[in-house]
Formats: C-alpha cells, structure tokens, sequence
C-alpha cells in the first residue's frame, strides 16, 4: 500500500488518492467506497484522519453518504475531477514544466519537439 | 468526559518526573505521548492508573478523583508491562480472569483478534515467547472496552510483521469503538499516521500538547548555503541547524513563505524531524 508523505497532511492525500481512484476508475460512479474503518485498519490512520479525508469529497459532492450501507461515488464525479484537473494542468504542471526547460537551455522548439515525441508514445 | 490531570508533580528524591504537569485526554482521541527515555512518560501513566500517587496535584476521569476510585479506574485499562497471572493459567483463562475484572472487555473480540494473531489460546501464558507474550498482552489492551485504553511501548519486542498487524487492528477498534487510546511510543515514525495529537514531554514538563498537523504545519526546514541560512534564520525561531560542509539546514518554527528566498530550499517536517529538532533545543536550553 503506497505510503504517505509525512511532511504533508495525510488527510489531503487520502482525498487525493480517493479522487486518483475516481478518475482510474477504480472508484467507478455509483460505486461504493471503502468504508472509515476499513481505510484506517488498511492504510494504518487514524480514523479522525481518514474521516476528514473521506469529507473533502463528501463537501465537494464526490462522494454521497447513504444512510447505513457506506458511501457511493456520484454520477457525474469523474467529470467533474477531469475538468478540475484540466484548469489546473496549465499552472500546476505545464508552467514548471517549462521553467525547468528553460533552466536546462531548452529552446521553445526543441521543447515543442520534445512535447510531439511524448504525445506520440504509447501508454 | 476526559482523563485530566491537574497540577500533578511527583519526585524522586531531587528529581520531578512529573513537573507541575495539567493535561487531558478525551473524545475518542488517539493520543501519542512523546518523550525521551526517563521523561516521565511512564510515571504519568502509572499516576493516571492509580500503580504509583502523585506527591500533589490531582486525576479525574471523568469528573472523578481517580486514587482509590474503582469505578473511575474500571474504565481505563492500561496494557501491562509484565505477565502477572497464575504460572499455571492459560491465554484463554486469563482472558476471562480479565473479564471477570473489566465488564468491558469483549470475549469474542478477543478470541478473533488471537486468531488473527495466531496466538494459541491453550497455551500457557508463562511458555509464552517475548514476542507472543507481547502479542498476548496486546490483546488483552485491545479487547478490553474500556473507554479509555493506554498502551505504554506495546510494540516492543515485536517483529515487523506484527506491529504491523498490530496497528491496523488498533486502528480498526479505534475506529469501531471511538475509544480514547494513550500511545506512548519512541517509534515516533510508526505512530505518526496513528495518532492524530501529540503530547510532548521532557523532563517530566509538557512541551507540546498539540494536533500533530498543527505541530509539523507550525515548523519548517530551510537548506542551501551557510550563509544565506544564516542570513535567513536571523530574527526567526530557530529550533535545531544541522551543517554538513558548507551547506546547512536549519529547522524554523512559524509559517514558511510561498516562494523561497534565493538560493534556499524549503520544505516541509514530518513529526519525527519535529519531534527531534524540539528536543535538541530543550536539551540545549537545559545546559545552558
């Protein structure tokens, strides 16, 4: 079982994870997730931890709550994690991305090179 | 409802072991108790227990003074440091025997969490190995129901394998039970993800008594050249610099900013750098 970060709060990779697992589609829609208890024994965390974790996506209409049976990915949660993940690619990921080049010398051609070559390649 | 203590001090001789100590602990909370060897981690677990009396100061649990109050001390169970049943009783005999002591405890949580331990139920507890008379005494702690359980270093002893096995039940029953659960533990590394506040002793004193992501959240490093560090720290709340060569590290209590100052690197701590950088500064202003 992948570990935590210890310099982060491990409720903010929880969330993290569970949304890895909705875009995978481990966690498909209308799916259930693994309960409080079951991610604490699992992954060895407290289960206020695990709570607070489990609520990012609860408060952010990912995840619903059904009243005695656990809780269930909403239809619609993958979407809406894609698109989240697209407005935030450019900043997140692109900009660093691009000043590390820069710091290396790269040239924005050779850099455009670089981006078809791994666009090309397979999964 | 909580375990408080108020104003505990107890001595040895010239020593305090507990020092003016006032700390509760309550809510369903997992607790770590972090201290060095001879901080008085123990004496306070044997103060709260009823084993050893504070010279003053006083524990209530649950609104009620604790020495001497079987009903107030029936509702913490605190794992035992060493096997004291009958040489001849057996693990399932003591496991009633401690039944017949905690209404609590839960027999069939007992017999299924030996099972997954594969502790023998017919063998007697004094043949026992280290490592399963360990086991035995965790099990005991983990069935026990009380609403407040303490386990002092449960993992010694154990191999990988078993403390592993032994901190997924914990969070398991914790979870089930909403129990308030002590962890006083040296392995600060395997309890971080466990506990979700910790309680810092030295010198039988509170030094922190704080959520854990509130603690690592409050401190941070900063490493590059020795002098830039040097020119950073200045002004700031230093708790611990390490150099190696020309290059230094040095751990900062506060709020890091967004972006690093020129050639610095910042990053963040986890609890056991935090821990550790603390005592090296408590140790440092003890000296002086």
């Amino acid at each position: 079982m992948a570990g935590f970060d210890g310099t982060r709060p491990i409720f903010l990779q929880l969330a993290e994870m569970l949304e890895e697992g909705i875009i995978s589609g481990a966690f498909p829609e209308e799916g259930q997730i693994p309960s409080i208890t079951e991610y604490s024994a699992a992954l060895k965390i407290n289960p206020a931890t695990a709570l607070k974790g489990i609520n990012i996506l609860v408060d952010e209409g990912l995840v619903y709550k059904k009243r005695g049976v656990g809780m269930f990915v909403a239809a619609g949660a993958r979407e809406k994690l894609l698109q989240r993940r697209r407005e935030g690619f450019y900043a997140g990921r692109l900009l660093p991305a691009v000043k590390e080049a820069r710091s290396l010398g790269l040239s924005l051609a050779e850099l455009q090179e670089l981006t078809a070559r791994a666009y090309a390649e397979k999964e | 409802m909580a375990i408080e203590l108020k104003g505990v001090t107890k001595r040895y001789g010239a020593t305090a072991a507990l020092d003016d100590v006032s700390v509760s602990f309550g809510g369903g909370v997992i607790y770590g108790l972090l201290g060095a060897n001879g901080a008085g981690k123990t004496t306070m677990m044997n103060v709260i227990t009823n084993r050893i009396y504070a010279d003053s100061g006083e524990v209530l649990i649950d609104g009620e003074r604790a020495p001497g109050n079987d009903r107030a001390l029936g509702r913490v169970y605190m794992m035992a440091e060493a096997n004291l049943f009958p040489d001849s009783m057996k693990v399932e005999g003591a496991l009633k025997l401690t039944r017949s002591f905690y209404p609590t405890f839960d027999m069939d949580y007992a017999r299924a969490a030996a099972r997954r331990f594969e502790l023998p139920l017919k063998k007697k507890v004094k043949s026992l190995s280290t490592g399963y008379a360990s086991i035995f005494r965790l099990t005991l702690a983990l069935a026990a129901g009380t609403p407040y359980v303490i386990f002092d270093e449960p993992v010694l002893g154990l191999d990988a394998q078993h403390r592993d096995m032994f901190y997924r039940l914990l969070m398991e029953r914790a979870a089930e039970t909403g129990q308030t659960v002590i962890l006083s533990t040296h392995l600060i590394q395997e309890a971080a993800s466990l506990i979700s506040h910790a309680v810092i002793i030295h010198s039988g004193r509170i030094l922190r008594d704080a959520p854990v992501e509130e603690l690592t959240g409050a401190a941070y490093q900063v490493s590059g050249p020795a002098s830039l560090v040097d020119a950073y720290c200045a002004g700031r709340r230093v708790l611990n610099v390490n150099a190696l060569g020309g290059l230094k590290t040095a751990c900062v209590e506060g709020e890091p900013e967004d972006t690093a100052p020129a050639g610095l690197e910042i990053a963040g701590m986890d609890l056991q750098d935090y821990f550790i950088s603390l005592m090296n500064e408590a140790d440092r202003r003890e000296t002086k």
